[in-house]
């Protein structure tokens, strides 16, 4: 295997479908929001998201119990709180979403086991999923990232810098 | 017993990062489209631009691995030019060959660019070696790729009668298999996948979940309702569940996936020279996945043939990206001829 680092398989505490949907989900969302703006016109590049240009999208993060509404226009992502059927709605698991997004699964395989659900505007769902997987990103070295992700490796820097803190410096 | 210098493993790219993985993991040719309906993974937002192109050849060929572009759908006479100015680019590309359908096409391709490698597509449905030898005659094709309709031995007997390379499809999602020719999808949106690339076009496909189950509509007509923890398919007619007889069942077909991995041993004794992976549609993660079990299980095949195994680990695998609920080994394995 190529692969060093592979997201283990969970699902979040049953606590948190039970309570998310109690809980503000416009906190959620502007974290969501705030990243994707981040990544907007570096990782993710804007012109393969005009499709998305005045859409709404809906995000259900099943096991979080958190539906995240947000917007995209001209400026970028926003919150959206408008509850009407979004034109774009994914749901999934916290897992499922943040493999996707490590390209680790494939959406089909995901949609298959029936981990992943589309609803709305398929042509636009598959659009922008095609897009995204069509953008050519900087690859990590699979050797650097276990080097640094390694449970060892992050052991051994964090007593490493536990010494240093613990020798006196004269 | 004779093994053949080469089985080579062709595996899809929608895109360039799929192109990489499967280059990364051990495919010998990539096969890939542009974007318009030349070929028949016409989708939204998939394939291939002339840059994308370019690096995914510059990447391939740098590690000694082949591009093969699909131009295999049908051009009508009204819009024929796109077809030929396809060629043209694939060739411009420095490709190593194009997989074409169309008759006309290969003419046109074999007289404007005579050392362009050919392949037929099974689009082509080509399932005799008559048929075979003639395009070989006609247009010079090197390699034909055949239609899954046949049983392992009739495979054998295409490839005793020709000295056409023959390439086989060995993993991914089947279809009716009246390739080239299927009018489900035609019938219920409107759009031909032969002609214009797209069988359920993105376009025509709704899912709802539903306190019933998830349906799933094409056009709006309702062709399959899936229980909570039911497999899903493609939301293609063909897969669809139908009332027949106050019985509702898959009354086409079900939706299973092609997997020929135990036989490796037998494809390669009989001479396949390429085993082809399904999938232009899916996700880098999928073409990373199924190329890698596929490049280990072709190498031990060629190393020991005789104590081949599939391994538990390559089927989980395998089974996990699969479609529907279990896989097959198609029509090759037949008892009836």
């Amino acid at each position: 295997m190529n692969r060093t680092f592979t997201l283990p398989a969970f699902i979040l505490p049953a606590v948190f479908a039970r309570l998310g949907p109690k809980l503000p989900q416009l906190p959620p969302t502007l974290a969501l929001v705030a990243a994707l703006n981040a990544a907007l016109g570096r990782l993710l590049p804007r012109e393969p998201l005009e499709p998305l240009l005045g859409k709404r999208v809906t995000i259900k993060v099943l096991d979080a119990g958190m539906t995240l509404r947000f917007a995209y226009g001209e400026r970028g992502f926003r919150p959206s709180f408008d509850t009407a059927p979004a034109d774009l709605a994914m749901s999934a698991r916290a897992r499922d979403f943040l493999a996707l997004l490590l390209r680790e699964e494939d959406p089909d395989t995901l949609f298959f086991s029936r981990r992943l659900l589309m609803e709305g505007d398929t042509a636009l769902g598959l659009q922008v999923k095609n897009t995204l997987d069509g953008i050519d990103l900087p690859r990590l070295d699979p050797a650097t990232l276990k080097s640094h992700l390694a449970p060892t490796a992050l052991l051994e820097r964090f007593v490493a810098r536990l010494a240093q803190r613990a020798v006196p410096h004269h | 017993m004779t093994t053949p210098a080469s089985i080579e493993l062709v595996c899809p790219a929608g895109g360039l990062p799929a192109l990489k993985a499967a280059v990364d993991h051990g495919a010998d040719c990539v096969y890939a489209g542009f974007r318009d309906e030349t070929n028949a993974r016409n989708f939204n937002g998939l394939n291939f631009d002339d840059k994308a192109l370019a690096e995914g050849v510059k990447y391939a060929h740098a590690r000694k691995a082949k591009v093969l572009i699909a131009l295999n759908t049908f051009p009508q006479a009204s819009n024929w030019s796109r077809w030929t100015a396809a060629v043209d680019r694939a060739a411009g590309h420095g490709v190593d060959a194009v997989i074409l359908a169309d008759m006309g096409l290969m003419d046109y391709a074999a007289k404007k660019h005579p050392n362009l490698r050919l392949h037929l597509s099974v689009q082509g449905s080509a399932t005799n070696y008559e048929a075979i030898n003639f395009y070989r005659e006609r247009f010079g094709i090197q390699r034909a790729v055949l239609p899954r309709v046949l049983s392992l031995a009739q495979v054998e007997q295409v490839i005793k009668n020709t000295p056409v390379e023959i390439e086989i499809f060995g993993f991914g999602g089947l279809c009716v298999m009246v390739e080239g020719r299927c009018a489900l999808s035609a019938y219920a949106t409107g759009t031909s996948p032969n002609c214009q690339g797209a069988c359920s076009p993105a376009k025509s496909v709704r899912w709802e979940q539903t306190p019933q189950g998830m349906e799933t509509r094409l056009n709006g007509i309702l062709i399959d309702k899936f229980a909570d923890g039911e497999r899903a398919g493609y939301p293609t007619l063909c897969k669809g569940r139908f009332e027949v007889d106050d019985e509702t069942y898959y009354a086409i077909e079900e939706p299973t996936s092609l997997n020929t991995i135990e036989m490796l041993p037998e494809l390669l004794r009989i001479g396949v020279r390429a085993i082809k992976i399904e999938g232009r549609q899916r996700s880098p993660a999928y073409v990373a996945q199924v190329t890698q079990v596929w490049r280990e299980a072709i190498d031990a095949c060629k190393r020991d043939a005789t104590h081949f195994a599939p391994k538990a680990a390559w089927m989980a695998e395998l089974n996990k990206v699969s479609e529907g609920q279990s896989h097959t080994l198609g029509a090759y394995y037949r008892p009836w001829k």
